[in-house]
């Protein structure tokens, strides 16, 4: 019988102590990393190279994809707006959407995806070569020297990329809305910023910079912890990816419960 | 008083009790050797004189002080006086090699730039490396990563290098110029040395004293000569390469089982 299966108890019980587990080494890491963030040496160096690559070489793909999103949330909102003779609102329902919601969230997921994945994988090759050995041989604390700069970077790039994203997809969505639904474009405009409200444009931006913690974390835990060569790596690299997502996610349900009711 | 000094060591690694009571002692500009075969604890113990791992039981004395009451600023300083050759180099790979050696001036030390260029030139130059500093780890053969990682070891000219099978994966002749290396270092730099290994070539070539370490304890110690004619059959085994032998004896090894 199903309830008499100790196979069953015990995998529970190690689903759970793991499940347990990864939240103590997230918030270990996560306490760790801020305590280090003002010790010296600052390395300011670091935080602009992990700025770039995680910022700068992201900006294509976000860039691509929120103008997209823009594109198929002008034409979805139009699909009912056109029945209801109310297309005049797509630029609101476009502009509050993706400054609110879509803007932040796609742009955490892109680069969860991208640069999280990354650093998963760069973090855990150092790992099982010993280079993070070797880096406390040489006197340099591996949280100091390799995830300070990557959360820094990622906790000041990500709602950098999102305010991009925002203003990319509202494009998308204007380009759709003046060219295939005839929309006259200055009215376009005034009902995107008549709309558009700081408190939205601060919700949205909020959540991103917690969206940069959970991805900057997670993706240097994971990556500290691999153990057993490149599997290994494999292994910790999808895992990483998998739980950032999840925990963008609950973050972004959280937050955007908080605000609702805050409001 | 020896320089290092491993009291009663104890570590459990997923189960497996790696070091058990272990003891060893090296003394000042002494090069001990520590042999043993794969999997026997030998990186385990250089990594607890670093402290990249913590024992369950026992004491890990440096210069005659305990390494768990080294913290902070003070175990950075530590670190900076024991230069830790890895078996595979473990150069970073995101900096030249350069980079690589330079690292501890560069990152701690108020050193100039043109001061940090001439002493990792010497650094090389004292492994027999010439004009590589531009190169990427990636670019190099085995054998030079293991001489960067040796270059970025004495870089801080410190008083201890710990070795981790120096001679693994190399060709005979590269093994033979690193044997070289490491006596030519104790020489000139009057370091004190552990090398961990299971190449008896290596272990005769370069060793004041050799060790051996088999479950969790070092079972015998001596000169090279004494360890060549030791009666010990466990060493003795170990250093002829036997396969049939009280080591392997009741283990499902290649040798329990010979081909028929």
């Amino acid at each position: 019988m199903i309830f008499f299966n100790k196979s069953l108890y015990t995998r529970i019980g190690a689903r759970t102590l793991n499940f347990f587990s990864f939240f103590a080494g997230i918030t270990r890491l996560g306490i760790q990393t801020l305590i280090q963030i003002p010790a010296r040496p600052y390395g300011a160096r670091r935080v602009f190279e992990q700025a770039n690559k995680v910022g700068i070489n992201s900006f294509p793909i976000v860039s691509l994809v929120s103008f997209f999103i823009g594109v198929i949330l002008a034409l979805q909102t139009a699909y009912i707006m056109q029945k209801m003779s109310s297309e005049i609102y797509i630029a609101s329902i476009v502009a509050v959407s993706l400054t609110r919601e879509l803007g932040p969230v796609i742009t955490a997921l892109i680069v969860a995806g991208r640069s999280g994945a990354g650093i998963t994988a760069e973090l855990g090759t150092m790992t099982v070569t010993e280079q993070v050995d070797a880096l406390q041989t040489l006197g340099s604390n591996p949280i100091k020297y390799l995830v300070v700069p990557r959360f820094l970077a990622l906790t000041v790039m990500m709602p950098v990329l999102t305010i991009f994203a925002n203003a990319i997809g509202i494009f998308g969505g204007y380009l759709i809305a003046v060219y295939r639904l005839s929309i006259r474009s200055s009215l376009y405009m005034n009902m995107t910023f008549q709309t558009l409200v700081y408190k939205d444009l601060f919700t949205g931006l909020t959540k991103t910079v917690f969206f940069g913690m959970i991805i900057a974390i997670v993706a240097c835990l994971e990556g500290l912890n691999v153990k057993g060569g490149a599997e290994g790596v494999g292994k910790a690299t999808t895992r990483s990816v998998v739980n950032t997502f999840i925990l963008i996610i609950a973050a972004d349900c959280f937050f955007t419960a908080l605000f609702y009711f805050l409001e | 008083m020896a320089m290092i000094e491993l009291l009663d060591v104890s570590k459990n690694l997923g189960g497996k009790q790696v070091l058990d009571h272990m003891s060893l002692a090296v003394e000042e500009g002494e090069t001990k050797v520590i042999i043993g075969r794969s999997g026997v604890g030998k990186s385990v113990t250089l990594k607890h004189i670093v402290r990249l791992m913590e024992p369950d039981g026992g004491t890990v004395r440096v210069q005659g002080r305990d390494v768990m009451e080294f913290k902070g600023k003070e175990l950075s300083e530590l670190h900076m006086q024991i230069g830790m050759v890895f078996q595979g180099g473990a150069l970073f790979d995101s900096l030249t090699v350069g980079e690589n050696v330079g690292f501890v001036l560069r990152e701690h030390m108020s050193m100039k730039a043109a001061q940090i260029d001439q002493r990792v030139k010497e650094s090389l130059a004292l492994v027999g490396l010439y004009h590589v500093e531009n190169y990427m780890p990636a670019d190099l053969s085995g054998g030079m990563k293991k001489r960067v990682a040796l270059a970025r070891a004495i870089c801080t000219r410190p008083k201890i290098i710990l070795y981790d099978e120096p001679t693994t994966g190399v060709d005979p002749i590269t093994a033979d110029a690193i044997n070289l290396l490491i006596d030519e270092l104790h020489d000139k730099l009057k370091v004190t040395s552990i090398v961990v290994t299971h190449d008896m070539r290596s272990a005769y070539k370069v060793a004041d004293r050799i060790a051996m370490l088999y479950e969790g304890k070092i079972i015998a110690e001596g000169t090279p000569d004494e360890m060549r004619y030791s009666h010990n059959p466990y060493v003795h085994q170990f250093i002829t390469g036997a396969a049939h032998g009280p080591i392997t004896e009741g283990q499902s090894s290649i040798v329990a089982n010979s081909i028929d």
